[in-house]
């Protein structure tokens, strides 16, 4: 049954990812494709060669072009800078694996801090209880002032 | 009370890391060649690959020649009405071993074939879709013109928008005699 439910779940995840690779809108694609003079995303740009880059888009995906195809044709005319997105190959790979390292380290670091916390809370439990456990003579003393303020 | 240490150190490290890699980064911006005030720099070497023609077109190649070294996108207004001016200083000094070289970056390169053969210029032409090579230069928008000796050095100062013919003439000659 978990397996059922497991399938369905990735199928469902991915049949838009799936759909958006094939139909690809221009819409998608503006927040994913560079502006390369003003170093923002084509949604954040009205320069020349934005405009120009969006109608070859529209061309593009007029001509059935899968949304792999455009990029890498994007990335053939101006380098792969033109991508908003580091490519998952070599050295830009760092990119995509760091902040999940970064995340697992802190993850591990605070998961010991709480640890180390509550060890320590658990070793002066004792201490405190010892604390309230007072010399004979002592308690004996504080009995007597308590007796003679009550009285 | 060690660990306490150890993590204290290692947060140092990792923070240290990166100030370095920061600095490290500003240092080594490309913000390209420095010139003016006599300075002669030497051009920042390239090979592209060739728009009016196949083949890649190699600076160094050029060494011994005057270099008037254009750089440009078809959808750049100023260097529509500057083309022909530079196709025009192309043929008048060729003879004297004066090259024009024409550089189109962030461009289709179909968008900079039109343009070619629309403004029928004959000088040559290279492709730098990402702009790698106008980065070594320090260009900062289209169209910018610098000119180079017989020695691979830059001269004079760069023209920054379209060049007149006075500037394109005054900057050859300066080459020509460096």
């Amino acid at each position: 049954m978990r397996i059922v439910v497991g399938l369905v779940l990735v199928l469902v995840l991915a049949a838009p990812a799936a759909a958006s690779e094939r139909h690809p809108t221009l819409g998608e694609l503006e927040g994913e494709v560079m502006c390369p003079t003003c170093k923002t995303t084509l949604d954040q740009s009205t320069a020349p060669i934005a405009n120009r880059i969006r109608r070859y888009i529209s061309a593009r995906i007029a001509a059935g072009d899968t949304k792999s195809e455009i990029k890498r044709k994007l990335v053939i005319q101006f380098g792969p800078s033109v991508l908003a997105e580091p490519s998952k190959h070599g050295f830009n790979l760092l990119a995509w694996v760091l902040p999940f390292v970064a995340l697992g380290l802190g993850a591990a670091v605070l998961a010991w801090l709480v640890w180390r916390w509550s060890r320590r809370r658990e070793a002066e439990t004792p201490a405190v209880a010892g604390a309230a456990s007072l010399d004979p003579e002592l308690e004996r003393r504080l009995d007597d002032e308590l007796a003679r303020f009550d009285g | 009370m060690r660990l306490k240490y150890g993590l204290q150190g290692l947060t140092v490290l990792v923070v240290l890391g990166l100030l370095g890699l920061l600095i490290w980064k500003v240092a080594h911006q490309d913000k390209g060649v420095k010139l003016g005030g006599g300075r002669t720099p030497s051009a920042p070497a390239f090979a592209l690959t060739r728009l009016d023609t196949p083949g890649r077109l190699d600076l160094a190649s050029l060494r011994g020649k005057v270099v008037v070294l254009n750089f440009w996108a078809s959808w750049c207004v100023p260097c529509k009405s500057e083309a022909p001016r530079l196709e025009a200083a192309w043929r008048r000094y060729r003879g004297q071993g004066v090259v024009v070289v024409g550089v189109d970056a962030q461009d289709f390169t179909g968008d900079a074939r039109r343009f070619i053969r629309r403004y029928k210029l004959t000088y040559p032409n290279v492709h730098d879709g990402p702009g790698n090579v106008g980065s070594k230069y320090g260009v900062t928008g289209f169209p910018e013109t610098y000119f180079v000796d017989r020695r691979g050095r830059l001269v004079g100062d760069r023209v920054v928008g379209e060049v007149s013919a006075a500037k394109l003439t005054a900057g050859i000659r300066r080459a020509l005699q460096s």
